[in-house]
């Protein structure tokens, strides 16, 4: 098991680059959720504020 | 010449902007002035070792006018948008193509040929062999046209914009390595005592089609820029 | 009409295509998860060691399927790129933007796995023959790309300068490979070639298809993800945004 984990000597090298794909494609993943509520947040304030401008 | 007909216009606009940089000499000058504090800093950083020197000389003044070259090329439509006279020339009854090919001269004659000019100067800071000379001033004759070229669609691409001078060398340099590369490259060959014409005769040939296509891609790209 | 060119023609439509996109994540996203997890299974346990690489040929399972998505994100891009220039597609020019950062993660996964492969391999992390440098270059031309597109106020003005950008990007890489070939063959001082198995065994080869699958599945995912964002900002004014909200406003109450 533990030779596995050690890759046989190489473990330096590989885990860093499977740990590399796994977080920058998370980041990437998690970009546009992020990116979707503020927007929807923006817009709805937008709308907030222009319905107040205009009572009518 | 007829006045209105293209030829006029192009004569125009030639002297109009060859003026305005007369003008304003001394800015004109700023280029020469970076490429020269450029070659010098190396020296200092390498060491005066002349084996080193020589061994970088070419590359290191190909990166010098490039680098010196971008610098200018930020304000290659910035003075026109400013006034509304690039407007004009969009709307002009005259291929936009053609004037910014005219336009794209003046940058070249007024920014490339000093630095060309001092190449020599530049080459002995280096102590760059005298035989490869010839071949230097070759090949900056043949690349630094492209730069002007290939920067003039990407300075249409970011004109208007307020700080763009950054994103105008991330633009620019990925376009602009194969020039490198064989420019200096004809360079390291001539000085290597390689056969140095098949790189020179590349760069001839990306300048035949940069001359014909550039200027089209650059008026694309500053219709789109400026609707 | 043809119903397959009519779902063609609605799925340029804004609100249409935000539905077909939401529908379409989660299995596209559950798609890449379960074909990936499979991949790697595949790519640490059931692949035997290179004889000559050891285990840290297993970089090659994420380090050739970014490659791949790398240079495939930027053919979706620049494509998607061109029709929107010449047909000024909305959607176009959102899928062609979409594109270009999950683009450029592919590309900066594939030059840092690649570094960390050739340490122990070539004794090196960095060489410049034509394919690192091209490489590198593409993931310039990405940033340049990006860069271009949120330097411009007006969205559809900035996605169009973008797609030209990458455009004339897409002719200058095989350019830029080619130029570095030939640089590198005339200082003639190489020492290794580029290591890869050269016949490739059935067990080491099928971790690499399914993770082919999995990375393709997950651009999918996260360019449908990243449009349905870009056209909520570029359609907030319409109605259908409008409803959108009211709709999510009203499942809060």
């Amino acid at each position: 098991m533990t030779d596995f984990f050690a890759m046989h000597g190489y473990a330096a090298y590989v885990w860093p680059s499977y740990a590399l794909f796994a977080v920058v494609l998370l980041a990437d993943a998690l970009a546009p959720v992020f990116a979707r509520r503020r927007a929807l947040r923006d817009i709805a304030a937008r709308l907030r504020r222009a319905a107040s401008r205009k009572p009518s | 010449m007829k006045p209105g007909s293209t030829s006029a216009a192009c004569v125009a606009l030639l002297r109009r902007d060859l003026l305005l940089v007369w003008r304003r000499r001394g800015d004109a000058l700023n280029p020469l002035l970076f490429a020269i504090i450029v070659v010098a800093l190396f020296p200092f950083a390498l060491g005066p070792e002349a084996a080193v020197l020589s061994r970088i000389a070419a590359g290191t003044i190909f990166v010098a006018v490039l680098l010196a070259m971008l610098l200018s090329l930020d304000a290659l439509f910035r003075s026109d948008l400013e006034d509304g006279s690039l407007e004009q020339l969009v709307l002009s009854p005259h291929p936009l193509a053609l004037l910014l090919g005219c336009k794209i001269l003046v940058h070249w004659l007024t920014t490339a040929l000093p630095l060309i000019v001092i190449a020599p100067l530049l080459a002995q800071l280096l102590l760059l062999p005298a035989a490869v000379l010839p071949v230097l001033l070759t090949a900056l004759a043949l690349a630094t046209p492209l730069l002007s070229l290939i920067g003039a669609v990407c300075v249409a691409l970011t004109v208007g914009m307020r700080r763009s001078g950054m994103l105008l060398t991330l633009l620019v340099l990925p376009l602009i390595v194969p020039a490198l590369i064989f420019g200096a490259g004809a360079c390291n060959a001539a000085q290597n005592g390689f056969a140095y014409s098949a790189p020179l005769l590349w760069l001839a040939a990306w300048l035949v089609l940069a001359v014909i296509l550039a200027p089209l891609a650059a008026a694309a790209a500053l219709k789109i820029s400026l609707t | 009409m043809n119903p397959l060119v009519l779902w063609f023609h609605k799925l340029g439509s804004p609100p249409y295509f935000y539905r077909f996109a939401g529908k379409w994540l989660p299995w596209l996203y559950a798609l890449a998860l379960i074909a990936g997890v499979v991949g790697f299974y595949g790519a640490l346990f059931t692949a035997p060691a290179d004889y000559q690489q050891g285990d840290s040929f297993r970089i090659m399972y994420v380090h050739v399927p970014c490659a791949w998505m790398g240079l495939f994100a930027y053919l979706f891009m620049a494509a998607n790129g061109f029709v929107g220039l010449v047909w000024r597609i909305k959607l176009s020019e959102t899928l062609a933007m979409a594109s270009a950062p999950v683009g450029a993660a592919f590309t900066f996964i594939t030059l840092v796995t690649g570094s960390l492969w050739g340490k122990p391999t070539w004794g090196t992390w960095w060489t410049w023959d034509a394919r690192l440098t091209s490489e590198l270059v593409l993931l310039f031309l990405y940033f340049g790309v990006i860069g271009l597109y949120h330097a411009i106020e007006d969205r559809r003005q900035a996605a169009r300068a973008a797609a030209f950008l990458a455009l004339i990007g897409i002719v200058n890489l095989p350019i830029v490979h080619y130029s570095v070939i030939w640089w590198n063959t005339l200082h003639q001082a190489q020492t290794v070639s580029l290591v890869g198995p050269s016949k490739i065994a059935p067990s080491m080869l099928w971790p690499l298809l399914v993770l082919a699958f999995a990375t393709h599945a997950y651009f999918f995912a996260s360019v449908l993800a990243r449009s349905r964002v870009a056209l909520l900002e570029l359609e907030s004014g319409k109605d259908w945004v409008r409803a959108l909200l009211h709709a999510a406003e009203t499942l809060h109450d």
